[in-house]
């Protein structure tokens, strides 16, 4: 069980924030979830490419540096994509919310769905 | 590993605050303090690109946030829970939770050992294919640009959805709405 | 005091910004322009560069960074990167196929002219990410005082 404690540990706080999106009311709290839910994702692609003993995937020229001694690349590819992604995501959420609050006045989302009829 | 575990701690902590805390600017603030350990465990898990561009991210995150909830008197006006939310997540993410521990056991590597069936072409050729010496460059803007260029795509969407959301409606549409009514 | 020193935040923001955010520009350039050699790359420097102009417009408010970047002139330069990205994928249509890498012999690995269109492709993607997380920010900056005038 050992080996997989850092991927318990990540689903942990995948949890976290999927429980803040199901149980809040408040739309921040929400947006705060699906950034933390994100986050997790992230970092447990991340930790899936760790090699122990390995080094950085970046080549140099004054030193020799084997190719099988790196990390997975692949992932921190995946991920630099995701992450810029995410920005854009949170920043159309933080729009939405914003909006919403100028229309009803509150960022609660049962008095908006009072607030509606 | 032990600063890794410490540093997962620590995250898990700041989230918590995040989601519990009543003041909402306390919790974008330590939505801050969770995404700067997710830049130091990028660090440590040797993946520098990454963890640059998360620590940048955050920072950028947190000021639209910042700006979004700022200066809103009612903002701080403490909303609890839905009805039945806390029972109804608790039994949601113990249900994720126990369905991911199963599928651990069974289709994951083991942390420190990762399949490198597939990515082991990449380091091997980055060199001479592509000249570069960052081979998370290589891959992103050679081997597999089109994801960029979809993330490209996502991105100006994304844009554009904020500018359509946020534009103030015009004076000749609210009349048209009013003489529909 | 002048005009200037009228909005935005007290007079210590702006001397410290006036210090630093021609370094955070800087940095950012360095970051993008060597991403095919060192960490980092279009999207990291881009956020870096759009940050900076943020940071202006944080502290010295809206009408100064407005001079310098508005929004108008956003949405061209992040249309300029798009098409930039599209026409260098395009040019490798003559050579090999969409997105080939036809400069690539040029130059010796590890220096800065060196990887082919990868430097190229850096920049334009910089410019959209910068461009278009501005565009956002100041959306959002704008609507916000849109609302405070009507209240």
């Amino acid at each position: 069980m050992d080996a997989y404690l850092p991927y318990v540990l990540c689903l942990v706080l995948f949890c976290i924030g999927i429980y803040a999106v199901i149980s809040k009311r408040n739309i921040i709290k929400i947006i705060i979830g699906v950034i933390i839910a994100e986050y997790a994702v992230n970092l447990f692609l991340i930790l899936v490419a760790y090699k122990a003993g390995g080094r950085s995937p970046i080549f140099s020229r004054t030193q020799e540096i084997l190719p099988e001694a790196m990390v997975d690349p692949l992932p921190h590819a995946l991920v630099l994509t995701s992450i810029v992604i995410g920005l854009a995501t949170t920043a159309f959420l933080i729009a939405l919310a914003v909006r919403l609050y100028g229309k009803y006045g509150t960022f609660d989302i049962s008095r908006m769905r009072e607030l509606r009829g | 590993m032990i600063e890794l575990y410490v540093l997962i701690g620590l995250m898990i902590a700041g989230s918590l605050i995040a989601i519990e805390v009543k003041n909402l600017l306390s919790a974008v603030v330590a939505v801050g303090v969770v995404g700067l350990g997710l830049s130091i465990i990028f660090l440590i898990l040797k993946a520098p690109d990454v963890a640059l561009t998360q620590i940048v991210v955050e920072i950028a995150a947190v000021v639209l946030l910042i700006r979004a909830t700022l200066n809103r008197d009612i903002a701080m006006k403490y909303c609890g829970n839905r009805p039945f939310g806390a029972i109804m997540g608790i039994l949601f993410t113990g249900f994720v939770f126990v369905i991911a521990l199963i599928t651990f056991k069974d289709g994951l590597n083991l942390f420190g050992a990762p399949l490198m069936t597939v990515s082991q072409f990449y380091p091997l050729n980055a060199i001479e294919g592509t000249g570069a010496t960052n081979v998370v460059s290589a891959i992103i803007l050679d081997y597999r640009a089109y994801d960029t260029l979809g993330e490209a795509t996502v991105l100006f969407t994304a844009v554009v959805g904020v500018l359509t959301v946020m534009r103030s409606p015009g004076k000749k549409k609210e009349e048209d709405l009013q003489d529909s009514k | 005091m002048s005009k200037e020193h009228d909005r935005g935040m007290t007079i210590i923001v702006k001397t410290v910004t006036r210090l630093t955010v021609g370094l955070i520009f800087l940095y950012g350039i360095y970051i993008i322009l060597h991403g095919h050699l060192t960490p980092g790359g279009g999207f990291a420097g881009g956020v870096i560069v759009a940050l900076s102009f943020i940071n202006v417009d944080l502290a010295f408010g809206g009408k100064v960074s407005d001079r310098i970047f508005s929004k108008g002139s956003t949405s061209v330069i992040e249309a300029l990167g798009g098409v930039m990205f599209l026409a260098l994928a395009l040019l490798g249509l003559q050579w090999g196929g969409f997105f080939d890498n036809f400069l690539h012999p040029d130059g010796e690995p590890g220096m800065l002219i060196s990887a082919g269109i990868i430097p190229l492709e850096n920049i334009a993607i910089s410019l959209k990410v910068g461009a278009g997380l501005f565009a956002i920010f100041l959306t959002l900056i704008t609507l916000q005082k849109f609302e405070s005038e009507k209240k």
